[in-house]
């Protein structure tokens, strides 16, 4: 990430994993009912900071993440707010029938943390790269499924996430992030509300996670080819704030969805599903599409797979472009 | 006195030959061993991430496996139907898989100095895909013993005379998978199938008793039906004698619970288990090698 922010001058903030490891550490705190279960990578997602302060309350359940769904489940079921974290990948992919059968299916209040998504791990590859994750958890009926952009956007995600009552998966990162939001306030985080960053008039860019800074990067760039871009930063993936997707549909004519995930089942589909019901208009889609990646460094592999500002640009344009033909 | 391999080893029917030679000393084993141990600090070095101390706790097992005549394989055909399976289902020890695999010839060992960039097929954990001799993508722990038995009772279905050889970490063996495997293969009366256990005594966070402390790991297998061999997983001898023994056992699969040092070879390594997943600087490097020399 390092080589676009200097590209573009943008400020480096956090990782997400570890905005995530130090609000839960400061809630764990404050609110006895916590209890956080890991499966032997506390030193990755950060936990590790929480299970620090709280050893009574911390819990590492080994190599073995669909037993820790389950005492999750039991947790949730006998009044604790269980948070449940590992790699992405892992957690939600090992773990899925147990999500569905301790925990959604049942409706019980727990926070699982995915980390370490999407290609943007880099060097250790695709067995480790979350691509499908936020697919796997909007299948889940009942669960409130958030992408946060940055630090500030983490923070208050994390304090959302523990007062909603309720299941939720929370997707954050490894590589540090462009700063997006200023503070924890700037940031206004509400699950299910949309923050509109940019306005514009032509096109609508929808975004999340780390591609919301990339968004805001190809804004600049669109502005100085005479294209006026809104940029919606959509950190809650579900329930969608279908109202703003409309309006955008309304009043910029297109909308073009980027997300570091696959086409299949992420924000785009999510997003498509939304606009088709509320007010259908052109979209193009900025995603991994349909293959699993490799190892590199982030930066080229968000070139080589398509994730960068400038991919973005030219959807826009390719958008624009058959607008004018249509 | 030297003492020479075992040789189950039967040449392919292209008549190539088995691994990169016939039976070798201990010596020479030795030799080699101390080779791919340069090789998997040098090339994890250079890629600036990976698992080094995984594998050097992984490749006195997988060196007697490949050099000592024991996996019969032909990196001129890696899909030769007959050949031995070797999978490494502790993904992230692959520099050590690749250490093998190109002193094997599967590629040129020039290939090392890609570990992990882009375009390279030698990523960050086995892509079975990308580079001939990877029997199985792993990465996410707990599923190649499952795979190993799938190669099993093909082999059987299909009259084949092929053994599969899995390889595990001690933390890993806390997915509950692999004991689903366990059992399934015990069931199956899969003797032509073997699991070689790293157990090197620690994982990602911490050391394995003091994470799931399922001591002891040897007397579970036995009561899951499994034949068990307990050796130093870094005594080449120990570790000829236990794989020729297994080859032996009929109606059973085998399990080799191979005890080892997580950073083998290395002393600030060894003393350490925090430098899991961690490259050595260069400076850590310079000594490394030093140290291998001796
Ligand atoms: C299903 C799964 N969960 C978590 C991880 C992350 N991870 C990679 S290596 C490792 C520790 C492995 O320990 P062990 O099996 O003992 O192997 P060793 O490195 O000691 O050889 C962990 C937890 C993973 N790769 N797969
Ligand atoms: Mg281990």
């Amino acid at each position: 990430m390092v080589a676009l922010a200097e590209k573009y001058e943008i400020k480096l903030g956090k990782a997400t994993r570890d905005a995530f490891g130090e609000a839960l550490r400061e809630l764990g705190g404050q609110d006895e009912r916590i209890v956080v279960v890991d499966g032997d990578v506390n030193n990755s997602t950060r936990t590790e900071w929480f299970a620090a302060d709280n050893p009574d309350r911390f819990f590492n359940a080994g190599i073995a993440e669909s037993n820790m769904i389950g005492i999750a489940g039991g947790l949730a079921a006998s009044g604790k707010i269980p948070v449940v974290s590992s790699f992405a990948c892992f957690i939600l992919c090992n773990g899925f029938d147990q999500l569905r059968m301790s925990v959604a299916f049942p409706h019980l209040n727990v926070k699982v943390v995915g980390t370490h998504a999407g290609i943007s791990i880099g060097e250790d590859g695709p067995s480790q790269m979350a691509i499908e994750d936020v697919a796997l958890a909007c299948a889940l009926p009942g669960f409130t499924v958030v992408v946060p952009a940055d630090e500030a956007a983490t923070r208050a995600a994390v304090r959302a996430m523990m007062e909603h009552h309720g299941p939720v998966y929370l997707r954050v990162g490894r590589p540090k992030v462009p700063v997006v939001y200023r503070s924890e306030a700037d940031a206004g985080f509400e699950i299910g509300k949309a923050n509109r960053l940019r306005d514009g008039r032509d096109v609508t860019i929808v975004a999340n996670g780390l591609m919301v800074s990339a968004a805001l990067q190809a804004h600049d760039a669109l502005a100085e080819r005479g294209i006026s871009a809104r940029v919606l930063d959509v950190a809650t993936v579900k329930p969608l704030d279908e109202a703003a997707i409309e309006a955008a549909a309304r009043e910029t004519g297109g909308i073009v969805v980027v997300e570091e995930h696959l086409a299949y089942g992420g924000l785009g589909s999510v997003v498509a599903m939304a606009a088709a019901r509320r007010h259908a208009c052109p979209m193009a889609f900025v995603n991994i599409d349909d293959t699993y990646a490799e190892s590199g460094t982030p930066e080229a592999l968000m070139e080589k797979y398509g994730l960068t500002s400038d991919d973005i640009v030219r959807a826009v344009e390719g958008l624009a472009g058959a607008r004018k033909r249509g | 006195m030297a003492t020479t391999a075992t040789s189950a080893g039967v040449a392919p029917e292209s008549g190539a030959p088995v691994g990169t030679g016939g039976t070798r000393s201990i010596e020479e084993l030795e030799a080699i061993a101390r080779r791919l141990r340069e090789d998997i600090v040098r090339m994890t070095t250079k890629a600036g991430s990976g698992h080094p101390s995984s594998s050097l706790s992984a490749i006195d097992v997988m060196t007697v496996l490949y050099f000592g005549g024991f996996l019969r394989h032909d990196p001129k055909r890696p899909d030769w139907p007959d050949r031995d399976r070797f999978i490494l289902s502790k993904g992230h020890a692959a520099p050590a898989l690749y250490a093998v695999l190109g002193e094997s010839d599967y590629f040129p060992r020039t290939l090392f100095d890609t570990l992990r960039r882009i375009g390279s097929p030698l990523e960050g954990h086995p892509n079975m895909r990308r580079l001939p001799g990877v029997e199985a993508s792993t990465g996410s722990l707990g599923q190649g013993l499952s795979i190993g038995l799938g190669h099993a009772l093909a082999a059987r279905i299909d009259g084949r005379g092929y053994r599969t050889y899995v390889m595990t970490g001690d933390g890993e063996m806390e997915e509950g998978q692999v004991w689903e495997a366990l059992m399934a293969a015990a069931q199956f009366r899969t003797a032509n199938l073997t699991l070689i256990v790293d157990h090197n005594k620690a994982q990602q966070s911490n050391l394995v008793e003091r994470v799931l402390d399922y001591r002891p790991l040897a007397e579970k297998l036995r009561v899951f039906h499994w034949h068990v061999e307990e050796i130093d997983g870094h005594d080449l001898r120990a570790i000829q004698s236990a794989l020729s023994r297994a080859q032996e056992v009929g109606g059973r699969p085998q399990a080799i619970v191979a005890h080892t040092v997580k950073g083998k070879g290395i002393s600030f390594v060894e003393a350490d288990w925090s430098y899991h997943g961690k490259p050595l600087a260069e400076d850590e490097l310079a000594r490394a090698l030093e140290e291998l020399k001796n």
